[in-house]
C-alpha cells in the first residue's frame, strides 16, 4: 500500500546483438529495489516509445555496442519530445569514445555511462534525479 | 523531475473512455501503488466496465505463457478486436525490486496501438497475481480492449487467483512435468478451463497429451450441459514459423469456452464470483488502513509485539481486543 517503485525500461536498439551488459544493468537495478521491464534485443524506438508509455517508466535506458548510438539516441530523444515524455530520463550506456558523450548529452540523454561504470553511480544517479511521484 | 500535474479524477476518467494510453498508464500506476484518491478513481471507472472478454493464462515459469500469449494477440487483432494484456512477474522478497520480462516476447506487436501491454510485479502479493490486477483489468476494460489476456507470474499448484479475474483460464503445461497422478491433484489443475500442452513437439508430448486427456474422464458428471475440460497440443516457439502449431485450436477453444459460458449462463456466476472477490479484497484492505492509521503514532503496535513476544499475550487476543475497541467506536 502507498508504495512508489522506479520503472525503468531496459532495451537494445537496431541490430546490436550483445546484450550482456543490459542483462548485468537490468540484473543491479531489480536488485535496487526497481521495477526493470527487460524488452531485449532488436527493438526500434519508437517500440521502445510505445513501451515507455504502457508502462508509465520513469527512466528509458538504452545499452549500444554497435557503433549506432550516434543514430537512434537522437531518434528515442525526439520521438520522447513527440509524445510529451519530458518528465522520463533517458539513459545510455554502452561502448563508444569518449568524445561522443557530450554529443549524445546534446541530442537529448539525460546521462551516459560507458563500459566500465561502477554499479553505485548509475543507481544513484537514477534515484536523485527520476521524476518525484505526485 | 516533478511528475506533470494529475487532472482531476473526472477528467481523467472521461480521457480513458477516449482511449487515452498515457492516462491509463498513469492510473495503472495509481493502483498498483495503492496512491490516495484510487479508490475514487476506481469508483468513476467501475461502471463501464464488465463487457470485455478476459482470458487467463497459467503456468509455471518456462512454459510458455508469454510465446502463446504472442501468437493469441495476433489472433486477436486480426479478428479486429483491441487487446490489452497484463503480465504478472514475481517481485524480489529482498530487494521489493522486479525483473519483468514477459514483454519480450510480445515483440511483434510493439508497434501495434490496438494493443495495450502492462507488466506488473507481484510486489508480495501471493495467488499469482499482483494485488491491483483486477483494477488494472478494469482500467483495461474502460480504455476499450475487446480482449484482456491475463498472464500469472510462473504458477505452482496452488496459485490460483486467476480463477477470480479470468471467465477463461487457461493452464499451460509441458511435457516432463510428471504422470497423470501429478494431473490429478486438486489446485491449479482444477481451475483450467483448458489445458494447453506447450511444447508438444518434445519427446514424451504423445504420452502426456494421453495422460491428460485421460483425467477428463476421471472428474464428476455436473450433467450435460456442462463444460469439458479441453486438452489443446501446442508448440508456441520454433526456430522456423511453419512449425509453430495449434494456435488456431487454441483461439477455438477459447471461443468455444466463451460461448459456452454466455449460452449456459455461467458468465452470471463467474461476474458474481469476481465481484465477490473484489469486495473481500477492498474490505480487508480499508478495514486493515483505518484499524492501522488508529494505532499509528500511539506505540501500541509496539507495545503489542512486545507483549506477544514476552508471552503476555498472542496475536488472537490482540486482535480481538483492538476489534472490539473499534467497533465500539
Amino acid at each position: 500500500m502507498g508504495e512508489n517503485k522506479i520503472k525503468v525500461i531496459v532495451s537494445k536498439v537496431g541490430l546490436d546483438g550483445h546484450d550482456r551488459g543490459a542483462k548485468v544493468v537490468a540484473s543491479l537495478l531489480k536488485e535496487a529495489g526497481m521495477e526493470v521491464v527487460y524488452l531485449g534485443m532488436y527493438q526500434t524506438p519508437g517500440g521502445i516509445i510505445k513501451a515507455a508509455i504502457d508502462e508509465d517508466a520513469d527512466v528509458i535506458g538504452v545499452s549500444y555496442l554497435s557503433g549506432e548510438h550516434l543514430v537512434y539516441t537522437p531518434q528515442i530523444a525526439a520521438a520522447m519530445q513527440d509524445h510529451a515524455l519530458d518528465d522520463v530520463l533517458l539513459v545510455v550506456g554502452g561502448s563508444f569514445p569518449p568524445e561522443d558523450i557530450p554529443v549524445m548529452k546534446q541530442m537529448g540523454a539525460h546521462e551516459v555511462f560507458r563500459g566500465g561504470t561502477l554499479t553505485q553511480p548509475i543507481i544513484d544517479y537514477i534515484i536523485s534525479n527520476v521524476r518525484k511521484k505526485v | 523531475m516533478p511528475k506533470k500535474r494529475l487532472d482531476s479524477p473526472r477528467e481523467m476518467v472521461q480521457r480513458l473512455l477516449a482511449g487515452d494510453r498515457r492516462i491509463a498508464a498513469r492510473m495503472i500506476t495509481l493502483v498498483e501503488d495503492g496512491a490516495e484518491g484510487c479508490n475514487d478513481l476506481m469508483k468513476l471507472v467501475y461502471p463501464h466496465t464488465g463487457k470485455a472478454v478476459v482470458v487467463g493464462v497459467t503456468g509455471s515459469g518456462g512454459s510458455g505463457k508469454s510465446s502463446l500469449i504472442n501468437h493469441l494477440i495476433g489472433k486477436f487483432r486480426n479478428q479486429g478486436k483491441r487487446v490489452g494484456v497484463v503480465a504478472v512477474d514475481p517481485s524480489s522478497p529482498f530487494s521489493g525490486g522486479a525483473l519483468l520480462g514477459d514483454r519480450i516476447r510480445f515483440q511483434a506487436h510493439s508497434l501495434d496501438e490496438g494493443v495495450y501491454i502492462r507488466s506488473m510485479g507481484s510486489r508480495g502479493y501471493l495467488g499469482g497475481l499482483a494485488r491491483a490486477t483486477s483494477d488494472v483489468v478494469r482500467i483495461m476494460e474502460a480504455m476499450g480492449n475487446d480482449v484482456i489476456i491475463v498472464e500469472t507470474l510462473g504458477a505452482g499448484q496452488d496459485e490460483i487467483d486467476i480463477i477470480h479475474v479470468a471467465q477463461t483460464c487457461a493452464l499451460v503445461l509441458t511435457p516432463g512435468m510428471g504422470d497423470d497422478i501429478q494431473a490429478m491433484k486438486a489446485g491449479i489443475m482444477e481451475i483450467a478451463d483448458l489445458i494447453v500442452l506447450n511444447k508438444a513437439d518434445l519427446e514424451g508430448a504423445n504420452l502426456c497429451l494421453r495422460n491428460l486427456e485421460a483425467i477428463v474422464h476421471y472428474s464428476l458428471d455436473k450433467g450435460e450441459s456442462r463444460w469439458v475440460l479441453r486438452v489443446v497440443p501446442t508448440v508456441a516457439s520454433a526456430s522456423k514459423n511453419e512449425n509453430i502449431q495449434g494456435i488456431d485450436d487454441l483461439v477455438e477453444a477459447i471461443e468455444a469456452h466463451q460461448a459456452y459460458l454466455h449460452d449456459s449462463r455461467a458468465i452470471d456466476e463467474v461476474q458474481a464470483k469476481r465481484v465477490e472477490q473484489e469486495l473481500g479484497l477492498v474490505f480487508k484492505d480499508e478495514l486493515q488502513k483505518v484499524i492501522f492509521k488508529g494505532l499509528k503514532g500511539t506505540g501500541k503496535k509496539r507495545q503489542y509485539i512486545k507483549a506477544i513476544l514476552e508471552g503476555r499475550t498472542d496475536p488472537y487476543s490482540v486482535v480481538e481486543q483492538v476489534l472490539g475497541a473499534f467497533l465500539k467506536t
